[in-house]
C-alpha cells in the first residue's frame, strides 16, 4: 500500500459498492477474466484511503439484456474486439478486509479493519509483493511464515504470539494436508518459544517420520529438535519395531480413573445412561482412587450379590462391566497406584521440553479420548495451581502451553464439551496459559460454542455444507469467503483467518518434506528475531 | 469576425457553395454536375472564423428547373456520355448538390465536436478535407454522436459507418481506429444492440 517502484497492474475501476457486500468492479479492456483468481488480493486506491482486499467473485456481464439472447457474431474478430469490454465485460467483487489513510499519521498507523468503500471509480490494482508484505509483515521472531498468497512469492505470516494465546483450530477434509500444516504450525510455535506443545499423536505422525501423501517419508519433529522434543509413547512395542527413540513410557493407574472419564467414553464403550450412574454410585461406595481396582478385584468378580448391594439393576451392571473389560484389555493401564508420567510430562514442559504422545497401536478412539482428557485435566489442574499462585505472589506466568488434539469432535461435540477438559480449556481460553490446537475433519461435529472461541481457524478444502458453514460462523464477509473456501485445492491450500492474521487469506502452505524445506525452516527458526533475542540455542 | 474568407491553397479542394443552412445541417450546390463528394466525406466550409465540419450523408442531382422535367434522351446513342455531348446545355440545367450534417467546427485552431454557434452562410465555399485535417478531425470520436443523432431523414447509420471507414483510411492504425470507434458506437448504441449490430458489420 505504500509507493513504490514495482509497476502494479490495473484491473479496473470500481462501480458499485457497500458495506454490507463488498466492492464491484468493472474489469478493463484488457484484463481477462480468465486470469482472475479467486481469493487473490488487489489494492485499491480511494480518494483518500487505500483499501486491501481480496476478490471473491468473477462474473461475465453484459450492458444490453438483448445480448445473452442474441450473442454478436464473435467470429469476426473485429467484432469481437468491439464488443469486449464495452457491451459484454467481466466484473470481480472485492472484499475489502483492511485500510490505510495516505497522511503520515495513518500510514505510521499501519493497516485498519474497513469501515467503509472507496469512492465511485477508484483504480483497482493487483497487490503487489510489497502490499503483501505490508499486510502480513516480515518472517522473524514471532512472526512464522505459513506459506504463500496465490500466485505470489511474498510470505505470508503469522503472529504466533497471538496465535498462542487462544485456543485455534486446523479444519479440512482428510487428505488436504492438515497433518502437514499441523506439524509447521508446532515447528514455528516451537523454534518462536511463544509456548510449549503437548502433542496428543494419534496416529505417530509428528515425534518421527511419518510418510506424506505422495509415499515419502518426511521427518518428525524430534528428528528435527531432539533435544527440544521428547517423544512418550503408550506403545513401545510399535516405537520399537518403527526405530523410534521413544523418551518415555507413559503407564496410567486404575486409580488414576475416575467416573467422569467413563462418562466420556460412554459412546465409544455403548455405555448405557444407567451404567454411568453405576460408576458413580460403585466410586461413591469405594472412593474415588480405589473404585475401578475394586471393580477389577478378583472379590468382586466372583460376588454375585455385588449389585444388587448396590442396589444397581443387573443388566446395568453387566453392561458396565463389559464396557470397563475393554479398557482392562489395555496395556498401559495398569492396576496400582497413580503412575508418574503426569509428572514426568509436566517436568519436561516446564523446562521448556515439547512433549509428544505417540499412541502406537492404541489408535482407537477409546484409548485416545480416555488418555488425552485424563493428562490433559491434571497438566491443566497444575497449570492452574500454577498460575494462582503466581498471581498470589507476583511472579512470572508458567510458560504457555498449547495442547494438540486431533479428531477433536470426538471431544467437544455438543454432547461431550461440557464433560471433558478441552471445553473448559476452550472456554477459558487464555487465562491460565493453556491452549488448544484443534485438528478435525468434522468441524460441524463441534460445539458452536467452542468453535466462536476460536482464535485463529486454519481451513483446508471442506466440501460439507455444515462443515463450511461452522468453519465461517460469526466471521465477516462470511458468504464470500464460502466461495474461496469451497474452491481451494485439494491440497496444501489453506484460508487462514482470525487474530493471528491481519485479514482472511488464502495461502499454498509452505514446503514440507523436502531437504530444501528444512533448511528453509532451520533459516527461518534462526532469523534473529525482532525483539533481539537470539535464537542459535535453538539448534542443536 | 466577418473576415473575407479568403483564398488558400486549399482551394484546389473547393467543390461547392452552400445553398441552404441550418445549424445541424446544410445543403450544397457542386460546382460540377455528378461530382459530389463521397458518402461519408468530411467537408468544411466557414462562417466567419469558425470553420464548419460536415459529413456528407447523401448527394442528388436534379433538374435546376424544379417545374421542368428531365427526359430520356439517349435512346439512340452508344454511351450515356453521348447524351451529354450531344445535348450541351443539359450540364447547365442540371445540378448536383448534397446534404452534410454538421460535425463540429474549429475556432481559435481547436476542433470541438459540437456544433457552432451560428449555421454556415449561403454562397460560403465548401471544400473536401485532406487527410491531415481529417485526422485533427478524428483524434476525438465524439462527432460520431452528432452524426447517430441526426435527424433520420437519411440513412444515419450507413453515413455513420461511410463516414468511420473513410476516416480510417488515413489513419496510421486504421483497424485500432476501428475498433475504438467500434466502443465508442457500442456505449452510444448500448439500448439499440441490433442497429449497433448492422453499423458494425457494415465498417469492415
Amino acid at each position: 500500500m505504500n509507493e513504490q517502484s514495482e509497476p502494479q497492474k490495473r484491473l479496473g475501476i470500481v462501480v458499485t459498492g457497500s458495506s454490507a457486500e463488498g466492492i464491484g468492479v468493472k474489469l478493463d479492456q484488457d484484463v481477462s477474466v480468465e486470469d482472475i483468481v479467486l481469493g487473490r488480493y488487489v489494492t485499491i486506491r480511494g480518494e483518500k484511503r487505500r483499501f486491501f482486499g481480496m476478490i471473491t467473485q468473477v462474473s461475465l456481464e453484459s450492458s444490453n439484456p438483448q445480448v445473452p439472447v442474441m450473442p454478436p457474431d464473435i467470429s469476426d474478430p473485429f467484432i469481437s474486439r468491439v464488443i469486449s469490454g464495452t457491451t459484454t465485460y467481466g466484473r470481480i467483487q472485492v472484499l475489502p478486509m483492511l485500510t490505510v489513510g495516505t497522511d503520515a499519521a495513518s500510514l505510521l498507523e499501519g493497516p485498519q479493519p474497513v469501515k467503509t468503500v472507496p469512492t465511485h471509480f477508484s483504480e483497482v490494482f493487483q497487490a503487489s509483493q510489497h502490499d503483501v508484505e505490508t499486510v502480513f509483515g516480515k518472517e522473524g521472531g514471532s512472526k512464522f511464515c505459513i506459506g504463500t498468497p496465490l500466485d505470489m512469492e511474498t510470505k505470508v505470516c503469522l503472529n504466533l504470539e497471538e496465535f498462542v494465546k487462544r485456543s485455534n483450530g486446523v479444519f479440512g477434509k482428510t487428505g488436504t494436508g492438515k497433518t502437514f500444516l499441523t506439524r509447521l504450525l508446532l515447528i514455528g510455535i516451537l523454534q518462536s518459544r511463544a509456548a510449549v506443545n503437548l502433542v496428543f499423536d494419534m496416529h505417530s505422525e509428528y515425534g518421527w517420520e511419518a510418510m506424506n501423501e505422495k509415499g515419502y517419508r518426511v521427518k518428525g519433529l524430534k528428528q528435527h529438535f531432539p533435544a527440544k522434543v521428547q517423544v512418550f509413547t503408550l506403545d513401545e512395542d510399535s516405537a520399537r519395531r518403527r526405530k523410534v527413540s521413544a523418551d518415555s513410557i507413559v503407564r496410567i493407574g486404575y486409580s488414576e480413573i475416575e467416573p467422569e472419564d467413563i462418562e466420556l467414553l460412554r459412546q465409544t464403550l455403548r455405555l448405557t445412561e444407567p451404567a454411568v450412574q453405576a460408576a458413580y454410585q460403585i466410586a461413591h461406595k469405594y472412593g474415588d482412587p480405589k473404585w475401578l481396582e475394586t471393580l477389577f478385584s478378583p472379590e468382586v468378580e466372583e460376588n454375585e450379590n455385588f449389585a444388587k448391594d448396590l442396589n444397581i439393576h443387573e443388566s446395568t451392571y453387566r453392561n458396565l462391566r463389559r464396557g470397563l473389560e475393554t479398557l482392562r484389555r489395555f496395556p498401559f493401564l495398569v492396576s496400582g497406584g497413580e503412575g508418574n508420567s503426569v509428572q514426568r510430562i509436566l517436568e519436561s514442559l516446564d523446562r521448556g521440553i515439547n512433549v509428544i504422545l505417540e499412541f502406537g497401536r492404541f489408535e482407537d478412539y477409546t484409548a485416545y479420548i480416555l488418555v488425552a482428557n485424563l493428562l490433559s485435566r491434571r497438566i491443566y489442574a497444575k497449570y492452574r495451581e500454577k498460575v494462582e499462585r503466581a498471581l498470589g505472589d507476583g511472579l512470572p506466568k508458567p510458560h504457555p502451553l498449547v495442547i494438540t488434539i486431533e479428531e477433536a469432535h470426538r471431544f467437544l461435540n455438543p454432547e461431550l464439551c461440557n464433560q471433558t477438559i478441552f471445553g473448559t480449556i476452550a472456554r477459558e481460553m487464555r487465562k491460565y496459559n493453556v491452549s488448544l490446537l484443534v485438528v478435525d475433519q468434522r468441524p460441524s461435529g463441534i460445539d458452536p460454542e467452542i468453535m466462536s472461541q476460536l482464535g485463529t481457524k486454519i481451513a483446508c478444502l471442506l466440501d460439507n455444507e455444515q462443515d463450511v458453514d461452522s468453519v465461517l460462523a460469526g466471521v465477516s464477509g462470511r458468504s464470500e469467503l464460502k466461495s474461496v473456501l469451497a474452491r481451494l485445492e485439494n491440497r496444501q491450500q489453506a484460508l487462514i483467518f482470525g487474530h493471528a492474521v491481519p485479514m482472511p487469506v488464502v495461502v499454498r502452505t509452505r514446503e514440507y518434506g523436502s531437504a530444501e524445506s528444512y533448511r528453509d525452516l532451520y533459516a527461518s527458526g534462526k532469523r534473529t528475531p525482532e525483539e533481539g533475542k537470539p535464537a542459535d540455542d535453538l539448534w542443536p | 469576425m466577418d473576415q473575407p474568407f479568403t483564398q488558400s491553397a486549399t482551394d484546389i479542394n473547393k467543390i461547392g457553395e452552400v445553398i441552404e443552412a441550418r445549424t445541424d445541417q446544410l445543403l450544397a450546390q457542386c460546382y460540377r454536375l455528378h461530382e459530389a463528394p463521397p458518402l461519408g466525406s468530411l467537408i468544411k466550409t466557414r462562417e466567419g472564423s469558425i470553420e464548419i465540419y460536415g459529413i456528407v450523408a447523401g448527394a442528388s442531382t436534379h433538374a435546376l428547373d424544379s417545374g421542368r422535367r428531365i427526359i430520356a434522351r439517349g435512346e439512340h446513342e452508344e454511351t450515356d456520355e453521348a447524351v451529354f455531348a450531344a445535348n450541351p446545355q443539359l450540364a447547365r440545367l442540371l445540378v448536383t448538390d448534397f446534404t452534410a450534417i454538421v460535425a463540429g467546427h474549429k475556432s481559435d485552431g481547436t476542433v470541438r465536436h459540437y456544433l457552432p454557434p451560428r449555421p454556415a452562410r449561403i454562397h460560403a465555399f465548401v471544400h473536401t478535407c485532406l487527410a491531415d485535417e481529417a485526422r485533427q478531425f478524428a483524434a476525438s470520436l465524439d462527432f460520431i454522436d452528432l452524426i447517430a443523432a441526426a435527424r433520420r431523414d437519411f440513412a444515419v447509420d450507413e453515413v455513420v459507418a461511410a463516414c468511420l471507414r473513410r476516416l480510417a483510411a488515413v489513419q496510421t492504425d486504421p483497424q485500432d481506429f476501428l475498433v475504438r470507434a467500434g466502443k465508442h458506437l457500442t456505449v452510444l448504441m448500448s439500448e439499440e444492440f441490433q442497429r449497433l449490430n448492422s453499423i458494425l458489420k457494415r465498417l469492415k
